[in-house]
């Protein structure tokens, strides 16, 4: 009975679920013409353009262009009122408290210390982070580019912590770092002291650079891959025709001619490093102390996680940011421009 | 055939060289390194809350063997006792009163025996903790973020991949005023990320009473500078002849861009559907700042505040952020080779 009728019920489900899909398009393409031929049989054919890029431009006017305007205005006034006409203008005060110190390498003496720990945090994080990162992607794209059996399998092992969400990628690791988590099991096994990785400020930063490297490797590692993968092999035949040893082909074959792709990696990952956040802001919350806040929690906090909300010193410290980040991209956009023209 | 062969043949040469070796351990450290950590998350997740707080902890989930014992309301747990002699046995353990253990064999439960609590170590055995799963599905609203997730990463990537792609049409493939500052001012602000501008787009939210809404996590991104960018690179290779074609056939703009356009520009429609599906389910700082109310939260708000609460309960968020990663993973192992040469080919992730 079972085996009959299964194979029947599958396809009656399957045929059901396509027709009844169609039958949507279908109402909504419909609907979408009776509403669009009369539009185009008043403005024309050409017209219609400005039609297709309404929803768009509509979403993205309301949610990007104007809050980027308005980030400005929050910039420059105070209180910690959110709606613009209950704040008084307050000029460059905000970004005086932001920037005012006595001494610069010494954030106890800032009037706002947390800011300046946390460009200190990020700017030492991004050093590191980038930096490693990007030695290891271009290793793992070296080794993948090899002639090895299952690259397929090996590219896709390093690339599947990208997928990971950073809640998940903060919770996997927060539980092998705990005091009694695996780590700390291997340290004893050798005989070592047990060690409270997430509360001691250096440790603490070292697993968070570690961890944000683990989890965004693999996306660089594909991009340079295909970079890799796009050079002309006849040029290591010809190299190596004229006596070449690995060495050499890697520094005047490989590395010239990765270098625009080096770029667009350098830039991509410095923007992503300045902008690092939920992992962290999972792991550690900031902590121990402030030894692992950096930039976007600093916003977070002072805007909406703080008691009080001070939207103003939130806003003009996002407009700092957001100066640091177009100045990243207008250097990738120069170089971009300058290796296309080589 | 030869395993050893097989596993280090190279394409080219015949003898293994020093830098295939080192290759393959490189290989074989990067899997331990970049799965090993998912694995013990998934193993550890199958743990009953006992053999999560033991130090050192075993690797596979391993539970104290019970046994039911009649006279006894509870199941007893099993210890293997080592007698002064140097035989061994396996007692249940009926009470344990300072460093003496009251042990009685479930064969013969009349007689108790007192052994010294050194003499006597758990017996255990391979179990798996499903409750943990069905516990986390039943209490902690788990159903209702996965829902809330499910919504927003759906919705989301239609309307994403509708209007981006209507706006793509527009940019690619008609002449207007304006058309390239627009695209200008759209790519100028491909590497402006949410997080600089969370002040002002909260404040349009809460204005359009978006708040504590989905709608409210899924409109703001849509307009996605990456997905135009994308959509409209790949209709400029659509040769014009078609539409034109189209045209004189008397099919409408719309008919030309839905029946003609879309189905052409699949490949990139799909490329663009992976990154949405990728960004909105793992999106993170949005949801947290517009959902305040538990029951709209999404997966990742859910399993932040969830694992932020004092008395962290391991073994629920365990099985929690497992279930969290799998709906992905299972999509990577589907779609893997489309995922990394859609990414390779484009070099685009938000």
């Amino acid at each position: 009975m079972n085996n009959i009728n299964k194979p029947n019920l599958t396809k009656i489900i399957k045929d059901g679920l396509t027709a009844s899909a169609n039958w949507i398009l279908n109402i909504f393409v419909n609907t979408m013409d009776w509403i669009m031929d009369p539009i185009q049989r008043k403005i024309g054919v050409k017209r219609m353009a400005y039609i297709f890029l309404l929803p768009n431009l509509l979403i993205f006017g309301i949610f990007v262009l104007f809050p980027m305007l308005l980030n400005f205005y929050y910039a420059f006034t105070g209180g910690t009122k959110l709606f613009p006409q209950d704040r008084p203008f307050v000029g460059f005060e905000n970004f005086r408290i932001l920037l005012e110190c006595e001494n610069y390498f010494d954030p106890n003496t800032c009037t706002e210390d947390l800011f300046w720990r946390a460009v200190y945090n990020t700017l030492k994080f991004v050093v590191f982070q980038v930096g490693g990162m990007i030695i290891l992607s271009l290793i793992t794209a070296l080794i993948l580019n090899r002639k090895i059996v299952a690259r397929g399998f090996f590219r896709s092992v390093f690339f599947y912590p990208v997928l990971l969400s950073p809640v998940v990628v903060a919770l996997i690791w927060k539980w092998i770092l705990q005091r009694d988590g695996l780590f700390n099991a291997i340290i004893m096994q050798f005989g070592g002291e047990r060690i409270n990785f997430l509360l001691d400020a250096n440790w603490a930063t070292f697993w968070v650079v570690f961890i944000s490297i683990w989890a965004n490797m693999g996306f660089f590692t594909l991009i340079l891959l295909a970079g890799l993968q796009s050079i002309p092999p006849d040029l290591y035949e010809a190299g190596s025709m004229d006596g070449t040893n690995d060495w050499q082909s890697f520094r005047h074959i490989t590395m010239p001619l990765l270098m625009p792709t080096m770029f667009v990696v350098l830039v991509l990952s410095l923007i992503r490093a300045v902008q690092v956040f939920d992992q962290i802001y999972v792991l550690t919350g900031g902590g121990p102390g402030s030894a692992t806040l950096y930039m976007v929690q600093y916003i977070y906090n002072k805007g909406f996680s703080d008691q009080i909300h001070i939207f103003g010193l939130a806003a003009a410290a996002s407009v700092l940011m957001a100066g640091v980040l177009m100045i990243f991209t207008l250097i990738q956009l120069y170089l971009t421009r300058k290796s296309d023209a080589v | 055939m030869d395993i050893k062969k097989f596993l280090f043949r190279t394409r080219n040469s015949k003898k293994i060289g020093v830098s295939d070796i080192l290759t393959y351990l490189y290989l074989f450290f990067g899997v331990i390194l970049m799965f090993g950590p998912v694995l013990w998350l998934i193993l550890s997740s199958f743990k009953t809350p006992a053999a999560l707080a033991k130090f050192p902890p075993s690797i596979l989930p391993y539970g104290q063997e019970t046994i039911v014992v009649e006279g006894f309301d509870d199941p007893l747990p099993l210890y293997i006792v080592t007698f002064p002699d140097g035989s061994e046995q396996k007692m249940a353990q009926v009470r344990r009163v300072g460093l003496e253990a009251q042990m009685i064999d479930p064969e013969n439960p009349s007689e108790i025996v007192k052994v010294s609590i050194n003499d006597r170590k758990e017996s255990n055995k391979l179990q798996f903790e499903w409750s943990n799963y069905s516990d986390s599905l039943k209490g902690f609203n788990f159903m209702t973020y996965l829902k809330n997730s499910v919504v927003v990463t759906v919705a989301a990537t239609i309307v994403t991949l509708i209007i981006n792609s209507m706006a793509a049409f527009a940019l690619s493939k008609y002449e207007f005023k304006g058309r390239n500052l627009i695209f200008l001012i759209i790519i100028s602000t491909l590497l402006i990320p949410i997080s600089v501008i969370l002040v002002p787009v909260f404040l349009v939210i809460t204005e359009m009473n978006l708040n504590n809404n989905l709608w409210g996590v899924i409109i703001p991104g849509a307009a996605t500078p990456t997905g135009v960018f994308l959509l409209r690179q790949y209709m400029l290779t659509i040769p014009d002849e078609l539409i034109a074609a189209a045209r004189i056939d008397g099919a409408s703009e719309w008919r030309i861009y839905w029946q003609v356009m879309l189905p052409l520009a699949a490949p990139a429609l799909a490329v663009l559907t992976i990154f949405s599906v990728m960004w909105r389910w793992n999106d993170f700082l949005w949801p947290l700042i517009v959902l305040s109310k538990n029951e709209l939260f999404t997966l990742q708000v859910g399993l932040n505040s969830f694992q932020g609460e004092l008395n962290v309960k391991w073994n629920y968020i365990l099985a929690m952020t497992v279930m969290t990663l799998l709906p992905i993973s299972a999509v990577f192992g589907f779609l893997q080779k489309y995922i990394t040469t859609g990414i390779s080919s484009t070099g685009l992730k938000g």
